[in-house]
């Protein structure tokens, strides 16, 4: 079966509060869970994204710009871009994120594949 | 495709990095901002930490972790440095220091930090804390430990650690307490007192007093991290400092030892000693070596001469209990506390047999009121058992069974009373 491309939205887990010690612990979680996606050849991409930043939309006729926000644990913190045969392996492989602890959410999408020409 | 496995395989931080990092970031902030800020300190390398949390997760880490997170700490405090609202000229002139380029490759940076975190050391020491106080602002500011793992290492709760330390700060504050590494007449006293936080420290993690294995070790890891730090600066390179270090890493090579897998504790006697780790046992002796320099004496000599006396036994039973009775009497001299007392009457057993055993723990009744400790009657118990005075046994081991709280502890005197009601049911089937 052709891989498909997904990508996991990270929101939240910017994890405010963590000692020392339990800000190591969950980084090295996280060395874990990278390191094995990647000895399984399917990690190809990931990124975290600063906090804060701009919204943009289109009120009363013109260009409305918000934020930052507040709420931490609704921001989107960074991405991964993996490979999955399914929809279903891509939540399986999710199910080791690490934040869920903190209140971190996953969000899992398909990528689609770009018209070939 | 092999550079890439090699990239993926160095991902892992040193242990307690970003702790030890924590200490060193929050000492030099501490002696740039001034010690009542300290609490700003703390929250400007708590950002830097999870600053770096973010970064590194997705498994790339910078060349130099520390340089990189000192970095991000002296720039998260310049910017609070600059939303405070008068910026006033003394800002101007810390915001100055901090700007400072360090050169890192010259190991003077390095240097600067070693002094910054033994001036902390000196002062959350500092003899007019209380030691409670002394040792929970010791684990806050210099070893990166929350509130939470404070609390739990001590098996007390937070409000209690949150007095603690707001009491050390207090009297940093009304002390005027000043960020320095003592000198003059001065450094002698000061210095015991350092040695002194850090031998409490490393016995409150060392001492099987109760719950978890895992906590209680890492106590032990900082005390000795810390005392290595102190010696490795010039005012730290006193015997009495080699001999602490020597001691704590001589009793900390026993720790893999020191409990069965059903988590009952296991007497030295019984200690599987292959599991001891004699690469700390080659080094604290080396620090032993390293204490015997000059005149004095001290309780951490004696101590740590006693320790090796045990690491150099091949047994129990091939132990050098002669040697170690004799630092014993020596020690009884500095440190007259029960359960010194109480160790030396098991050295006498073991030098005298077990009734002048019973002897030298009822002259220390006479002396002190123990009633409530359960280790002597953990001892007696064992003297009795010894001499096939069973009774008398069961009686001790069941007080002592009373008076403990140690999960292990229980564990160990109840599988004592087992072995000697199978002594008895062998006994009335034999007389049968």
């Amino acid at each position: 079966m052709a891989k498909k491309n997904f990508m996991f939205i990270f929101h939240g887990g910017y994890n405010e509060g963590l000692s020392p010690q339990e800000a190591q612990k969950n980084m090295e979680q996280w060395f874990a869970w990278v390191e094995k996606l990647q000895k399984k050849g399917i990690y190809k991409a990931g990124e975290p994204l600063e906090k804060g930043g701009k919204v943009l939309s289109f009120r009363n006729g013109k260009i409305a710009i918000d934020g930052p926000y507040a709420e931490t644990k609704e921001l989107v913190a960074g991405y991964f871009l993996l490979e999955a045969d399914s929809l279903d392996e891509a939540v399986e492989i999710a199910k080791e994120y690490p934040d869920f602890p903190y209140g971190g959410r996953v969000e899992v999408r398909e990528v689609m594949p770009l018209p070939t020409r | 495709m092999a550079s890439n496995q090699d990239h993926i395989e160095t991902k892992k931080l040193v242990d307690h990095l970003f702790r030890h990092e924590a200490g060193r970031m929050v000492s030099m902030l501490t002696r740039v901002f001034g010690i009542d800020r300290i609490d700003l300190a703390e929250d400007v390398v708590q950002e830097a930490l999870l600053k770096a949390l973010q970064q590194w997760r997705f498994g790339q880490i910078p060349d130099n972790p520390s340089a990189w997170l000192m970095r991000v700490a002296k720039n998260q405090a310049l910017d609070v440095l600059r939303r405070e609202q008068s910026f006033t000229e003394k800002q101007e002139s810390i915001a100055g220091e901090i700007e400072q380029p360090h050169s890192r490759e010259d190991g003077m940076f390095d240097e600067e930090i070693r002094d910054d975190q033994l001036r902390m050391m000196f002062a959350c020491c500092h003899p007019s804390i209380p030691p409670d106080s002394q040792i929970a602002l010791t684990l806050k500011t210099l070893c990166g430990f929350s509130v939470t793992e404070i609390a739990k290492a001590f098996l007390t709760n937070e409000e209690t650690i949150y007095k603690r330390l707001t009491r050390a700060k207090e009297k940093l504050r009304e002390e005027r307490i000043a960020l320095e590494i003592p000198a003059g007449l001065q450094l002698a006293s000061r210095r015991l007192s350092v040695l002194r936080t850090l031998y409490l420290l490393f016995n409150e993690g060392y001492k099987a007093s109760h719950g978890e294995e895992l906590v209680r070790r890492e106590l032990c890891e900082e005390a000795i991290y810390l005392t290595r730090v102190l010696t490795e600066h010039s005012v730290g390179t006193t015997p009495a400092a080699y001999a602490l270090l020597a001691l704590m890493l001589l009793h900390a090579a026993r720790f893999p030892a020191r409990v069965n897998d059903d988590g009952s504790l296991l007497l030295l006697r019984n200690q599987d000693r292959s599991l001891w780790d004699q690469r700390l046992i080659a080094e604290g002796l080396r620090y032993l070596d390293l204490s015997a320099s000059g005149e004095e004496l001290t309780e951490y000599h004696l101590q740590a001469g006693i320790a090796a006396c045990h690491c150099l036994a091949k047994s129990y039973e091939e132990t050098n209990w002669k040697r170690i009775l004799q630092l014993y009497d020596l020690l009884v001299g500095i440190d007259d506390s029960p359960i010194v007392l109480l160790n030396r009457a098991v050295a006498v057993a073991q030098v005298h047999g077990p009734e002048e055993g019973v002897r030298a723990v009822e002259e220390l009744r006479g002396r002190k009121s123990l009633e409530g400790y359960h280790l002597l009657y953990a001892v007696l118990g064992e003297f009795y058992f010894e001499l096939r005075r069973y009774e008398d046994a069961a009686q001790n081991f069941r007080r002592a069974l009373q008076l403990t709280t140690v999960q292990a502890e229980q564990l160990f005197l109840s599988k004592k009373l087992e072995d000697i009601l199978n002594i008895h049911l062998n006994y009335e089937a034999f007389i049968r």
